[in-house]
């Protein structure tokens, strides 16, 4: 594979929380045009990590390279305008905003120009534009108008993907995007997360293990805050280390 | 329905403009306070409704407003507001960047507590050191003038002018809020972990808001002084923060004609339970009476005032409902 289509490196990462170590030098790399899933059990560090890779947490130690840079050091934001896109384990919408402005607002985070109070938000062509884009791709372009807080719960979750594109990331950390899915949710949103892997690298930590077979082109397996391994999914599947320490088999 | 609250809020600046042809001076003089603090309560309105962040010192600013118009007039001849007014706003800006600063990198309860330790200590610069005339207060000798033009001494010109200042405040937050920064204000509000994982940095955006804030309390301290002509260092304390906490409260959290709402209902309620006229004896112990109808507003009407008409509505869908869902079951 061509180094330059690694888009996001972490390396040697660690998070102690006291005498807790909740990550122990873990290292993954995502590449663009493929889904890297992260799986293991509860509490195994995988929301740490992806709190970390977006900047949210700073490391104790260890390094995030984003696009080339060395990131280790730069906000959550910063990163995120760098091209960084994170969904979130729960919702986290603006429930009170319309699923409109929803978009257009996380749009807006590439044109801020905070000081042109004068002009109106809607006027701002570029991130209406995109909001209108990206409700479109995520199959939201029918409700528009609807409030935040009203949709499904699948339609949460949509418009959370819709968010993230509308910074126009080329990183997805994606936390638990099927949680709480119907079958036919699961469906349109794995089909989503196949036509967004194209032009994205994907950091996907999902629960769902047929999702997670099905779609994952790297799967790396956590377990008590160490990776114990990072392969395709064939190899996974039969890799001993995991079926006894994951897949429950002795 | 926009069209109806833009309607109202015309309506009810047009009838402040039209006051002073039926009132007489008390009158005059009454609305000048209620307008000071209805521009006081938009600039807690920016923190607290549109950001979602409870200032409970705003009475600094306010007093930091007015107490630089008095300290900074010449003693022998009449200031021009075209400098005095920018000087107070912008002294009640730069502690509000001071304050806000350090105060925005808590959170909560902590942010509330903060603030109002600010506030108390400009409270006690003030009132415990020569600086500002100590407990007594200073007078302003001259009231401030706009070349021949105004002069803030006669009622009915400040009158005037702070309806402008008001109707210009109202305008001002009203365009912020639609803007780019209001909608980024809201979304911090909303949800600000949100925000910054999408690439808001959000403390220049809170901290631009809270100076922007405190510089909007400094014009109705400015206001206020002029009114009176007189500052004491009661207008820092920490009962004048909570009393515009309660009128935005009052109004209705979360819109601009809440707090226009909000003060006026405040203060007509304190003149109320202040009136011997109705209360006799009682009317001594006013704060018991406007405490207990504030305690009741809230219980009664969870949006404010704003919200009472929803609220009406509500309640006549939520019968007519029960009404239908009698009907099936019979």
């Amino acid at each position: 594979m061509n180094p330059s289509d690694i888009l996001l490196r972490g390396t040697d990462i660690t998070r102690r929380w006291g005498g807790l170590v909740a990550l122990n030098k873990v290292s993954l790399s995502l590449a663009r045009g493929t889904v890297h899933a992260v799986i293991g059990t509860n509490g195994a560090g995988k929301s740490t990590l992806i709190n970390i890779l977006s900047g949210e947490i700073p490391p104790s130690e260890g390094q995030v390279e984003l696009l080339g840079q060395d990131v280790t050091q730069w906000t959550q934001p910063r990163r995120a305008r760098a091209g960084l896109g994170r969904s979130y384990q729960r919702n986290t919408i603006y429930p009170n905003f319309t699923v409109f402005e929803n978009c257009r607002l996380a749009a807006q985070a590439n044109h801020q120009k905070p000081w042109s109070f004068w002009a109106s938000a809607q006027q701002c062509d570029a991130s209406t534009s995109i909001a209108h884009a990206v409700a479109e791709r995520a199959g939201l372009k029918d409700m528009l108008d609807r409030s935040a807080g009203l949709l499904s719960h699948g339609q949460k979750r949509q418009l959370e993907i819709a968010m993230c594109l509308a910074t126009q990331p080329q990183v997805l950390l994606l936390d638990e995007p099927l949680a709480g899915m119907g079958a036919e949710e699961t469906e349109r949103m794995l089909a989503m997360l196949q036509e967004l892997k194209t032009d994205h690298a994907i950091l996907l930590v999902e629960h769902d293990m047929d999702a997670v077979f099905r779609i994952a082109d790297q799967v790396t397996v956590m377990v008590n805050g160490a990776v114990i391994a990072t392969d395709t999914p064939a190899n996974v599947r039969t890799n001993p280390q995991v079926r006894i320490a994951y897949l429950g088999e002795h | 329905m926009n069209r109806l609250k833009n309607l109202f809020v015309l309506a009810a600046f047009a009838a402040m403009a039209l006051f002073p042809l039926v009132a007489g001076n008390y009158g005059i003089d009454f609305v000048t306070k209620v307008m000071v603090y209805a521009i006081f309560a938009l600039s807690l309105e920016l923190l607290v409704g549109t950001t979602g962040l409870v200032c409970f010192g705003q009475a600094a600013f306010f007093g930091i407003g007015a107490y630089a118009a008095v300290l900074l007039s010449p003693q022998a001849d009449a200031p021009s507001i075209a400098w005095l007014l920018p000087a107070s706003v912008l002294a009640a800006a730069a502690y509000a960047l001071v304050v806000g600063a350090l105060s925005l990198r808590t959170k909560g309860v902590y942010f509330i507590m903060v603030t109002l330790a600010f506030a108390q200590m400009a409270y006690y610069v003030v009132h415990d050191t020569p600086l500002g005339g100590g407990t007594d207060g200073i007078y302003l000798m001259m009231k401030p003038v706009l070349g021949t033009v105004l002069d803030l001494d006669k009622p009915l010109a400040l009158y005037g002018f702070t309806l402008l200042c008001l109707v210009l405040t109202f305008a001002f937050l009203g365009l912020l809020g639609r803007s780019r920064f209001g909608r980024a204000l809201a979304g911090i509000h909303a949800n600000e972990q949100r925000m910054r994982a999408t690439g808001f940095s959000t403390y220049p955006y809170k901290l631009a808001a809270f100076t922007i804030s405190g510089g909007i309390a400094g014009l109705a301290g400015f206001l206020f002084a002029v009114k009176d002509g007189f500052v004491n260092p009661e207008m820092m304390s920490w009962h004048l923060s909570g009393a515009v906490l309660i009128m935005i409260i009052l109004g209705g959290l979360g819109h601009l004609r809440g707090a226009l709402l909000g003060a006026f209902a405040f203060a007509l309620l304190q003149e109320f339970f202040k009136s011997e006229a109705v209360f006799g004896a009682l009317a001594k112990h006013w704060h018991l009476g406007l405490g207990l109808s504030i305690i009741a507003s809230v219980v009664l009407l969870p949006r404010g005032l704003v919200g009472v008409p929803a609220q009406i509505r509500d309640r006549l869908v939520g019968a007519s409902h029960a009404r239908g869902a009698g009907h099936e079951s019979v």
